[in-house]
């Protein structure tokens, strides 16, 4: 079994976290063989919720999945399609199926997905979402009741730390990490200068919180620019976005794996947080690459 | 003031299409300034539907009133000979007068001609922008009179989401500011940044109990 993502975040020096996206569609195989080749080499994975507003497989649904095949789930949860008392029997029911750690987000909107008449909900935000979880944690639900078998998540949340303008954006992370949260992932950073930045941000507010660095491998130019233009929250840089055209064609992805794998021994080398959480959306196969280039493996 | 937009000409056609004679009712109020629902557009709207029922060879005749307010029923009262001779009626108010019509003519169908869709402000010359979402419970003072409840795209209290689009546009429209930016911009410049920096619980949804009723209170 694996180790609880509590302790490791206590104990261990460089922390690995990878993301399992659900399938579309009720055959699960495809994520139980990225479960099975991911479960070893990385300390959680991560799944997303309906992510960038797109209906999929529950992200509980996977979780439990990861949890039978012996691995340690971080199950996310956005404030987007489900109001306070949906958000609270859905960890109720997870921690009581053995799933422990909980990522909070606000979650995309639903303009970006593939539903785009339906009602977001919003009734909370990732702050509130943060406090909701420490109520449950005490004993109560948001309306003060008591619980008959609480729960005891470890809570993780997201941030950007590259956004632009920046103070807003860290307003909101320091009333996150005051809210109370073990650990940060953030969403993915290209600039280490920028991570450092965030981190020493971090750091004056909680010395006790784990930082890990989002890792998105971008393996063309083209998806790059895409991906400026369409993904909320991603900037990736001309640099990288020129060092991509110049990769021959046909080396994208190694180009890509490459890319990631400098910036993950940077991390690691120069001790700029406390591990990296790897998003390889759609190619998690390739995951197990971006490790063994990077030395984690 | 409450902003609409006329429905699609088509859209018209259809509701009317199995009547011979339709009063168009427009209101003097919101609908008249966000240029969707006065006079004017009353008579654009009963011009329209004369020269579409006359290319279709089919007869019509097309009444036009416009009151005040129609969302006041002594002010729709003096339309109701116009409303009598009239076998369907098309409001031009926002859905409050559409509903006041409908109430005070029961016999009538009535339908609305155009989309209500938000409490707003004219930003220019033919644009308005929505400012407040009638939540019943007004948060303006705690982020420096921008509204975060209709301006931030998820409604978000505690905040900027991670969607932020550079220079500090929406997630969802490069074209929109970030009402949290908006918000941040304001409360520095008054030096009131710790109102940000507050946490702020989750917002009661039923501040206003749907349907909502307002009562003064007792002089």
């Amino acid at each position: 079994m694996a180790k609880p993502f509590r302790e490791i975040l206590k104990t261990k020096d460089f922390v690995v976290t990878a993301e399992v996206g659900p399938v579309k569609g009720s055959n699960v195989s495809k994520a139980i063989e990225h479960i099975g080749l991911l479960k070893d080499k990385v300390d959680g994975l991560n799944v997303t919720d309906n992510q960038s507003s797109v209906m999929r497989y529950p992200s509980l649904g996977i979780c439990l999945l990861i949890k039978e095949h012996g691995g340690e789930p971080v199950f996310q949860v956005t404030c987007r399609d489900r109001n306070r008392l949906a958000i609270q029997a859905d960890l109720l029911f997870a921690y009581s199926r053995g799933i422990s750690n909980v990522l909070c987000l606000t979650g995309d909107s639903i303009d970006v997905g593939d539903h785009k008449e339906a009602k977001q909900v919003f009734d909370l935000d990732s702050v509130q979402l943060i406090h909701l979880v420490h109520t449950l944690n005490s004993g109560k639900d948001m309306a003060g009741n008591e619980l008959d078998g609480g729960i005891d998540f470890c809570i993780g949340t997201t941030a950007t730390p590259s956004a632009d303008p920046l103070e807003p954006q860290l307003i909101k992370v320091e009333k996150k990490l005051k809210a109370g949260v073990d650990f940060i992932q953030t969403q993915a950073v290209y600039e280490l200068d920028e991570l450092k930045r965030f981190t020493k941000f971090v750091r004056s507010i909680d010395g006790k919180v784990k930082i890990l660095a989002g890792i998105v491998p971008v393996i063309g130019a083209k998806m790059a620019a895409y991906m400026n233009e369409n993904v909320p929250g991603i900037f990736i840089p001309q640099h990288l976005i020129d060092e991509l055209a110049q990769a021959p064609k046909g080396t994208g992805v190694a180009k890509g794996i490459e890319i990631a794998a400098r910036m993950i021994k940077q991390i690691k080398e120069e001790k700029v947080c406390d591990g990296v959480h790897i998003m390889f959306i759609g190619r998690e196969e390739k995951v197990p690459d971006i490790l063994k280039a990077a030395g984690l493996l | 003031m409450i902003i609409a937009e006329r429905k699609p000409m088509e859209e018209i056609k259809q509701l009317i299409a199995p009547y011979k004679k339709v009063l168009v009712a427009g209101c003097e109020t919101c609908v008249a300034v966000c240029w969707a629902g006065g006079e004017k557009e009353v008579g654009i709207l009963a011009s329209q539907l004369r020269l579409a029922r006359s290319a279709e060879r089919s007869e019509i005749s097309v009444l036009e009133a416009t009151v005040e307010r129609q969302c006041e029923r002594e002010m729709v009262a003096e339309i109701k000979d116009k409303v009598a001779g009239a076998e369907a009626v098309i409001s031009l108010a926002c859905g409050s007068g559409v509903q006041t019509m409908a109430e005070m003519f029961e016999d009538k169908p009535v339908f609305p001609g155009v989309n209500t869709t938000f409490i707003g402000m004219p930003e220019k010359e033919g644009l308005w922008v929505e400012m407040c979402g009638a939540c019943g419970d007004c948060f303006l003072d705690r982020t420096g009179g921008v509204c975060p409840i209709v301006r931030c795209a998820k409604g978000l209290l505690n905040g900027p989401c991670g969607g932020t689009r550079k220079g500090g546009k929406c997630e969802i429209d490069p074209e929109k500011d970030c009402a949290w930016v908006l918000i941040y911009r304001r409360l520095e410049k008054q030096g009131r940044l710790d109102l940000m920096r507050k946490y702020y619980p989750p917002k009661n949804a039923r501040a206003v109990k749907r349907p909502g009723k307002v009562q003064a209170a007792k002089a």
